[in-house]
């Protein structure tokens, strides 16, 4: 799995969470919350789709990790290997 | 001094319905005679029939709004907006803290649970896999509260639970919040998002009161000697309910005047109606109204095409309206949308105002075999009735647990 491939994951959840928004020019290094309208329960949602989908778990102390694509991808990518994807 | 209760006027509606997604369409369609029943899949049960709407809720609500929110939100918030635009209210000026929104709901809440619960069978009923949009979703208040998050209105916003009778309970809270001077506007009337959910198919058929037939359109068929049943639906009916002076001021189109109302309870079954308690029902509105029954030109009926509902409520109209009502009028909405549950009051009020205007009564369609307990004096079947004049309508909606709701509303005279 490579960080952008694991960047792409999370790209797709986030567009089936937030439909009406423009994802093509997202900068992966900043804050989601700083570029598109996200609150808390869409953060629930990533976490919950990574479950649902990929059966990672992300413990609420964790939840930082999520505020960038960048930062998803270092937090998740190594959990997608461990998972052996 | 006898205390004067302010008059209540009806200044715009929106609605949904299965064969109409305006009160234009609805009311052209009732006239033409088209239903809006169609084939509809419900889980675990397969293919049923139902009313569904077909409105375009992207009309006012994102596509993530959608999402997150309800059926019954997105229905709301549909209506909300279209009675706001009919209304011609100029609402940017309209202070949001005296604005409130009163819907009527059979239920809510059970198609969410349902999907949540399908949901977590997936995952082996791991409740961590259960959403946590789910309460914000199933509470009571949640259609009203969709609606104020939409129109950024402040003051009071809920759901009232009065079963099938809560399409005209709203309508009737409202006049009461307006006069009690708690609110200077209210959005009001009823919302069902019920064909979503398989567990009201599933109750009605092991109650035996499912309505089948190999023609959709023609399955919801009160009064008809073939009748086998209750059609589920869904649909949304929500006025802009003002009080008289406020209308005049700003020059508002009226619809009609609340002329009375009564709410009353059988306290005699869980599901059996009472035609006792429905004709004292009837009876109380029109005291209320200051109305005698001849005074009544149109009776819009609750009758759900139940084999013996239908014959008990026609038993309480025609204690009430028998020979002395020459000019009253007798009419029933479900036969073409089926029973659109808490929106059911108030989308068959909605159907029978432009009567008011165009003195036509629109009829209960499939009738095909009246059945002879039901033939009260004065139903209108299968083809529209012009009529000398309509001055006053009165509309029964009625519900389980016993709730009986009639409202009556008369034409608008300064």
């Amino acid at each position: 799995m490579t960080k952008d491939a694991c960047k792409q994951i999370v790209l797709d959840i986030i567009a089936d969470i937030a439909p009406d928004e423009d994802l093509s020019n997202l900068k992966p290094e900043v804050r989601l919350r700083d570029q598109m309208q996200l609150d808390s329960m869409d953060f629930l949602d990533i976490v919950m789709e990574l479950r649902k989908q990929h059966g990672i778990e992300v413990p609420e102390a964790d939840y930082i990790h999520l505020a960038s694509l960048d930062s998803c991808a270092d937090y998740l990518t190594p959990k997608f290997e461990a998972l052996g994807k | 001094m006898s205390f004067q209760p302010a008059r209540i006027v009806i200044t715009g509606i929106g609605l949904t319905a299965p064969n109409g997604n305006s009160l234009s369409e609805f009311r052209q369609n009732l006239l033409a005679g088209v239903a809006g029943v169609e084939p509809f899949d419900v889980r675990y049960m397969g293919r049923l029939i139902a009313g569904v709407c077909h409105y375009d809720p992207l009309r006012y609500q994102t596509r993530k709004g959608l999402r997150v929110g309800t059926r019954a939100g997105s229905i709301s918030i549909y209506c909300a907006h279209e009675a706001l635009k009919d209304s011609g209210l100029a609402f940017d000026s309209v202070p949001k803290d005296r604005v409130g929104i009163y819907l009527g709901c059979t239920e809510h809440g059970n198609v969410e649970t349902e999907n949540e619960i399908y949901a977590i069978s997936k995952f082996n009923y791991d409740t961590k896999y259960w959403s946590h949009y789910h309460n914000p979703r199933t509470v009571a208040n949640n259609p009203a509260g969709e609606i104020s998050l939409a129109l950024g209105i402040t003051g009071p916003a809920y759901t009232i639970g009065a079963a099938c009778a809560a399409g005209n309970v709203g309508l009737i809270h409202a006049a009461q919040m307006l006069r009690l001077g708690e609110v200077d506007l209210a959005f009001c009337g009823g919302v069902s998002e019920s064909i979503h959910t398989f567990g009201i198919f599933a109750g009605f058929k092991s109650q035996g009161a499912l309505a089948t037939h190999a023609d959709p359109k023609k399955a919801s068929r009160p009064f008809d000697k073939g009748r086998n049943g209750i059609v589920v639906s869904e649909g949304g009916c929500i006025y802009t309910l003002e009080r008289l002076d406020d209308a005049l001021a700003r020059g508002a189109k009226i619809y009609g005047e609340i002329a009375g109302y009564c709410v009353n309870s059988d306290a005699s079954d869980y599901v059996l109606p009472n035609p006792g308690r429905q004709a004292e029902c009837v009876r109380k509105a029109l005291v209320n109204a200051k109305l005698a029954a001849a005074d009544i030109h149109i009776v819009n009926t609750h009758a759900t095409a139940t084999p013996q509902g239908d014959i008990q409520e026609c038993e309480a109209i025609r204690a009430v309206f028998g020979a002395g009502c020459p000019e009253t009028n007798i009419n029933n909405t479900k036969s073409y949308i089926g029973h659109c549950m808490g929106a059911a009051g108030a989308l068959e009020l909605a159907g029978n105002l432009p009567s008011f205007d165009d003195l036509v009564v629109h009829p209960t369609i499939n009738v095909d075999d009246l059945d002879p307990l039901c033939a009260i004096d004065g139903l209108v079947l299968n083809q529209p009735r012009k009529v000398a004049r309509v001055e006053a309508i009165l509309n029964n909606s009625f519900g389980m647990l016993g709730i009986n709701s009639t409202l009556i509303v008369k034409r608008f005279v300064a």
